[in-house]
């Protein structure tokens, strides 16, 4: 199975890169739109800020691919806020895979919110063999609001908000799946083995 | 709930862990990477590798460390040391390091901050503050606590919070070593103001030290290194001594 991972200009894809070789993939890193939808699944990591990460997306003509994808998708981090409909990071228009939006968190507890908490209301295979209640390792200071429809996990922080999201092919985790220990692997290693074509 | 987080230290010197680590089960103790994932695996949140070589040369062996780390471990992890420049984070960040620590060199230069912030994201900038007591104030010290400034503790947290740093690693060189409790109204003092988590470090001694610097001391982390590293207190017992305290934790 080839596996491809998003190159754009939002670091942090080298923590991701060892992961997956911790389960024995070696992933291709491009941001070549053929090369990517020769791939079988993909992962759309991501740490950085969301309006320059679109506007790079869009010079390459990723956005088009990645919203056009039959393939599964797992979007990471800022890969699950760029998935949703706009992002109140410099207000920007995002790839509306989700018809969702992104909120800053409110200033009464710290933000970013940064370290472990926990993930309930689990409802797809990617969360197979994961317990209610688990925790993942989260660095963040925008969130998707809550989705009934499209909401897989919910977290709370200040408010609820839905930390997991998927859509047909379109699986994304705001959680750093790659450094969440042994919950995050197995995360990962679903999305490989289970998440399904459209 | 967001749980607070326990953070062992690793001092690396030339490569090797220093602190005379004594651990039966590792293959070599002295490896930053066997120590860093036997941690790992015993619950510990993060991890911070402090390098303290005496060289700059001696140095760049901390990007084939940081390599080999992220490569071998799945929680994040924090590089310390000798970092002064945009060039030194974004090596060690490529090599796959979570965050940085910067503290000396933030003092000198505390541009350094900001551009860090905007060039990599304040989520992995962490600036390091040595604080001491001097005539009742407590004052910022650089080099390892050694050279005191004559800059305010409780200001010089404020300024780098406003440049752009992610997290404030505060460590009370009047409690690093004596075992007697970590500086909880300091640390309460600077974590209550700061929009930003602190890890309080320095002056770990029992378990009940670490309920008293996340009660009292409002701290969102706390770091040890001799405890641990000495097996005076274990990770998964003091997990569970925090849980029973009521404090969040993650088990």
């Amino acid at each position: 199975m080839k596996i491809g991972i998003v190159r754009y200009n939002a670091g942090n894809t080298q923590s991701v890169i060892y992961a997956l070789n911790r389960l024995g993939i070696e992933p291709l890193v491009t941001d070549v739109p053929e090369e990517l939808n020769a791939c079988d699944k993909i992962i759309f990591p991501g740490v950085g800020e969301a309006s320059t990460a679109m506007q790079y997306l869009k010079e390459r003509k990723l956005d088009e691919l990645l919203r056009n994808l039959q393939q599964p998708i797992l979007g990471i981090c800022l890969g699950l806020q760029l998935m949703c409909k706009h992002s109140e990071e410099n207000n920007a228009d995002c790839l509306g895979i989700f018809p969702l939006l992104v909120k800053r968190f409110p200033d009464g507890d710290k933000v970013p919110q940064i370290g472990w908490n926990s993930i309930y209301n689990l409802k797809s295979q990617l969360f197979d063999g994961i317990p209610e209640q688990s925790y993942i390792y989260l660095v963040h200071s925008f969130y998707c609001e809550y989705s009934e429809q499209y909401g897989i996990a919910s977290t709370q922080y200040q408010l609820q908000y839905s930390s997991a999201l998927k859509h047909r092919n379109f699986y994304a985790v705001q959680f750093h799946a790659e450094k969440s220990g042994e919950v995050g692997s197995m995360i990962l290693k679903n999305f490989i083995e289970k998440a399904t074509w459209k | 709930m967001l749980t607070k987080r326990i953070i062992p230290c690793l001092d690396v010197k030339d490569g090797k862990t220093v602190k005379g680590v004594n651990f039966e089960n590792l293959r070599d103790a002295g490896d930053p990477v066997e120590l860093g994932a036997l941690y790992a695996s015993q619950g510990a949140d993060e991890l911070v590798f402090l390098d303290i070589s005496a060289t700059l040369e001696k140095r760049k062996t901390m990007v084939e460390l940081v390599r080999k780390v992220a490569s071998r471990i799945n929680i994040p992890f924090t590089v310390g040391g000798g970092i002064s420049t945009v060039e030194d984070v974004s090596a060690l960040l490529d090599a796959g390091a979570d965050k940085i620590s910067i503290n000396s060199s933030a003092v000198k230069n505390p541009s350094l901050i900001d551009a860090l912030a905007l060039q990599f994201g304040s989520q992995c900038v962490v600036v390091a503050i040595d604080t001491r007591q001097h005539e009742g104030k407590h004052k910022v010290h650089t080099h390892g606590g050694t050279r005191p400034t004559d800059i305010d503790t409780m200001a010089w947290a404020k300024e780098i919070e406003s440049r752009g740093a992610g997290e404030i690693l505060l460590t009370s060189m009047d409690h690093d070593g004596t075992k007697a409790g970590f500086a909880n109204e300091l640390t309460a003092a600077i974590s209550s103001k700061a929009g930003i988590p602190v890890i309080a470090s320095g002056g770990a001694g029992t378990m009940e030290h670490f309920i008293d610097v996340f009660s009292t001391g409002k701290a969102d982390a706390a770091l040890a290194a001799s405890i641990f590293h000495f097996r005076e207190i274990g990770i998964p017992e003091l997990k569970s001594f925090l849980q029973k305290a009521s404090i969040e934790v993650r088990i």
